[in-house]
């Protein structure tokens, strides 16, 4: 049994298709990511899984249920973080976890556990208000998961963080589905996706336009590698010579090699002993992100 | 208890309790705020019945010093007497209002010199000054009066201007938390996307209602209990029969307020403008509902219109059985129209409501 599955999902705002005809299917504890720039409609999507929204056509079923109308059956085998820090208003940590814990019929020596395994234990006594974006958003977590979930979405929770707080998170994140909990997971972020999910779908102008594990993602995109070579081991002109390059260019930062064959070059740069400095750049999830849904800028 | 204790609405419950004790301002304007205004009016306007006549006295008049003992007593009462031997400084002190009148006798003619800057005072002072010159008069004659004047309130002897105010000033303080309260919470959740988040948790609509109903009661009740405290520890404030009729009086009224103030969350887009809104209908139904002051100078066509509003009916139910001494009654007419209101508006705001802002 998949932990979700659409068909067809799609969501008008007037003229705006914000969802357009989305299919995906979703497997037990699977770690998946949801990417796109802002406003591709991952949220709307979500909202729709979650059925905090109605679709206006497709199909959803979470854990085997439909979603829509809301049903009770669901709600305590899901947990969610919503992408603003939904909190009553000033409360303290604990009793954020705890109110919320209640909403569940989960006791308090849990709720206070999941405080202490977000890394908030010393900060139980502080109002919500007056924690920082990270730990507020530690807090949201551990409120989705608090009541032990099957399955949890998470809505770019690591947005608006700076960047070791959100290094950080991603910690706490990956260990989410260690004991076989199905997690979806928005971002804008690609190296987040790349680290953390098992399959990422790529989503723009309300469409998944790939859905795969990173690297095979990569893999498809077929970029050539580039291998950058220390000043002065190398002129262009004879790292050009070297058999599968196709292209060079040099700049004070040494020469940079443009391959299809990366194992080949390397081994002619290690007979003519050039390997000191070298670094070898292949695609990325960012190329794969950028080829499917254009450079241009995008507010 | 225990079991309710672990339960959602008990949970949501203390959580909005606490948001709520916590935010100074909300208790500042729920509570404190209202009480300002009852030390104001209980405290300054209170004193005004026995504000005295400020009277100098030029020269001798035997009319006022020849009076019998409990004559005088009765002139002490309304007048201050100041004496002064210089006419022309006293009339300067009354032109200026530094005193009310300035009384000389000249011969058998008592001459009072008044200023008609307070016209009640000037009134007073007319009326009083005859009534003893006229008594004066009667006692020279030697021969008893036929007729004889007795005055006698209608109202218990406690009725003070506190008795009018608490009332009033308390259907304020109960609309203003009550309608403040479930427009800020209603707009607050919802741009926190509080509410998204507990839609998504095993809790009902009603369960999450439940709980904001039972704190706004809960706190129109303490806020009850601390303005009959205070009405009746620091100024005299004396209830009558039926005063326990108030209770469900503030129960239905919070109820009715409540949902005004959800028509003002489901109206606006951001907490402020929740705020505002609640504002802009609580504060001026405040004033036509004679929560200030008392409505029956005005005129008849604004006394209508205060008929359509639902704190001018909470506000005649509780003056009717807290201080007039009425029956239980009194108030079930204004209950009636105050659950019709409350009915009638959550409809409208039920209708209007919107999970989200956008």
């Amino acid at each position: 049994m998949s932990a979700i599955h659409v068909t067809g999902l799609t969501k008008r705002y007037g003229d705006l298709v914000a969802v357009d005809a989305v299919s995906l299917d979703v497997a037990e504890g699977e770690f998946v990511g949801v990417l796109g720039p802002n406003g591709a409609g991952k949220t709307t999507l979500l909202e729709m899984v979650e059925g905090l929204r109605r679709p206006d056509a497709g199909g959803v079923e979470v854990l085997g249920e439909p979603v829509w109308p809301r049903n009770p059956r669901l709600q305590p085998r899901i947990g969610v973080q919503l992408q603003a820090s939904s909190f009553f208003e000033r409360l303290t940590a604990r009793e954020q976890i705890r109110t919320f814990a209640s909403l569940y019929g989960v006791g308090q020596t849990t709720a206070d556990g999941w405080l202490e395994r977000v890394g908030l234990a010393d900060k139980a006594g502080s109002r919500v208000e007056d924690l920082s974006g990270g730990q507020a958003q530690r807090l949201s977590i551990a409120c989705a998961l608090v009541h032990d979930p099957e399955l949890v979405f998470l809505d770019e929770p690591t947005a608006a963080l700076d960047p070791q707080a959100r290094r950080n998170l991603w910690d706490l994140l990956s260990s989410i589905n260690d004991s076989g909990r199905t997690v979806v997971l928005t971002t804008h972020y690609m190296d987040e996706a790349e680290v953390l999910c098992d399959r990422v779908a790529v989503m723009d102008h309300g469409r998944i336009l790939q859905f795969d594990t990173p690297a095979a993602l990569v893999r498809g995109l077929d970029a050539p590698a580039r291998i950058r070579v220390a000043p002065g081991a190398l002129t262009a002109e004879q790292a050009g010579a070297i058999p599968g390059v196709t292209e060079t260019r040099a700049d004070v930062d040494g020469v940079v090699l443009v391959t299809r064959d990366p194992a080949a070059v390397i081994g002619a740069l290690a007979a003519g002993d050039h390997l000191d400095g070298v670094t070898v750049q292949t695609g990325t999830l960012e190329d794969v992100f950028l080829s499917l849904t254009g450079r241009e800028y995008r507010a | 208890m225990k079991a309710l204790q672990h339960s959602p609405f008990w949970a949501l419950s203390v959580a909005i309790l606490r948001g709520f004790l916590r935010d100074r301002a909300a208790v500042f304007f729920a509570v404190v705020f209202p009480l300002m205004f009852l030390v104001l009016f209980g405290g300054i306007l209170g004193n005004q019945d026995q504000s005295k006549v400020d009277l100098i006295q030029v020269g001798a008049v035997p009319l006022v010093d020849g009076l019998p003992k409990d004559a005088r007593a009765a002139f002490r009462q309304t007048f201050e007497v100041e004496h002064a031997k210089d006419r022309a400084a006293a009339l300067e002190k009354v032109r200026k209002g530094d005193a009310d009148v300035a009384v000389e006798q000249r011969g058998d003619r008592l001459v009072a010199h008044y200023t008609q800057t307070d016209q009640v005072k000037a009134a007073v002072t007319q009326g009083t000054l005859r009534a003893f010159v006229d008594g004066a008069n009667v006692a020279a004659t030697g021969q008893p009066p036929t007729y004889s004047f007795a005055a006698e309130r209608v109202e218990d002897e406690s009725l003070s201007v506190i008795q009018f105010v608490t009332p009033g000033l308390l259907g304020w303080a109960v609309a203003m938390s009550a309608a403040f309260g479930s427009a800020a919470t209603l707009q607050g959740w919802r741009q926190s996307k509080l509410l998204r988040r507990l839609q998504l948790a095993p809790v009902g609509t009603g369960t999450i209602v439940a709980a904001r109903v039972a704190v706004t009661l809960l706190v129109a009740f303490g806020q009850l209990a601390i303005f009959l405290a205070l009405g009746a520890a620091a100024f005299g404030l004396t209830l009558t029969g039926s005063w326990w009729m108030a209770i469900p009086l503030v129960a239905v009224g919070t109820l009715c307020f409540m949902a005004i103030g959800l028509l003002a969350g489901a109206l606006a887009k951001t907490t402020e403008g929740a705020v505002n809104l609640a504002n802009f209908l609580v504060l001026p139904m405040a004033f036509l509902s004679g929560s200030f002051f008392p409505l029956d100078g005005a005129p008849a066509w604004l006394q209508r219109l205060s008929d359509l509003l639902p704190l001018k009916h909470f506000n005649s139910g509780m003056l009717d059985v807290m201080v007039r001494g009425e029956g239980p009654a009194a108030a079930l007419a204004p209950l009636g129209i105050l659950a019709g209101f409350a009915v009638v508006v959550t409809l409208l705001a039920a209708r209007l409501f919107r999970w989200e802002t956008t």
